[in-house]
């Protein structure tokens, strides 16, 4: 039972590990606004969520506690980090930052006007 | 186990050096709010693996406290970058 739960754990949290050294990489590599909202919202969402599991059940099975803050705390980062991230997408988009000079393609183009942010 | 816990505690903190590098040279505002909110997260992995490490369940309190703390921070500063004012008050009332 104990190696079972160990198991377990160590995979939660090298999982957690590794998702969280991906969004420092794509962080300090990518090279616009955008392209790192998209690394931090979705990798670190995963990465913290995958380390508060493997501490849950770590204290949940090797010493009997089970703290239900951290299941409300796991929902809520599920929730909230890629409400984040899409705010602010849409906030640096408003107010006019460039994108990269390797983007492909601007479907928002002419949608805001930079200054007012009135719909045309 | 606890050497384990040890080898992820310092991962982790690798990749918040990295985050801190991007907090600090940011070209933009909205860089740096981005990396602020990482670090946020980051900080609660952390917190996370320290209480593992010390084998207390008293910091888990923390956790939920600084997601909401980091998610609040984190709209405010949008609204800030996108009308220039946090709280705005409706003058046609």
């Amino acid at each position: 039972m104990t190696t079972i739960v160990n198991i377990l754990i160590i995979v939660l949290i090298s999982t957690g590990v590794l998702f969280s050294l991906v969004t420092a990489i794509g962080l300090v590599r990518l090279p616009d606004v955008y392209t790192r909202t998209h690394a931090a919202s979705k990798s670190s969402t995963l990465g913290v969520l995958c380390i508060l599991m493997g501490t849950t059940i770590h204290f949940w099975a090797v010493e009997g506690i089970f703290n239900t803050q951290m299941v409300i705390a796991i929902a809520f980062l599920f929730i909230t980090a890629p409400v984040g991230g899409h705010l602010i997408g849409r906030a640096s988009y408003v107010a006019g930052i460039k994108l990269a000079d390797a983007t492909v393609r601007d479907d928002l183009k002419g949608v805001f006007d930079q200054k007012t942010d009135i719909k045309k | 186990m606890m050497a384990f816990y040890w080898i992820s505690l310092m991962l982790v903190s690798c990749a918040f050096a990295g985050l801190l590098f991007r907090l600090v040279k940011g070209p933009t505002v909205a860089d740096r709010v981005v990396a602020l909110d990482a670090i946020g997260i980051s900080l609660v992995s952390i917190i996370a693996l320290l209480s593992l490490i010390m084998g207390t369940a008293f910091f888990l309190e923390i956790i939920l406290l600084l997601s909401i703390l980091s998610f609040i921070g984190t709209a405010a500063f949008a609204k800030f970058i996108e009308r220039g004012e946090i709280f705005d008050r409706d003058h046609n009332r």
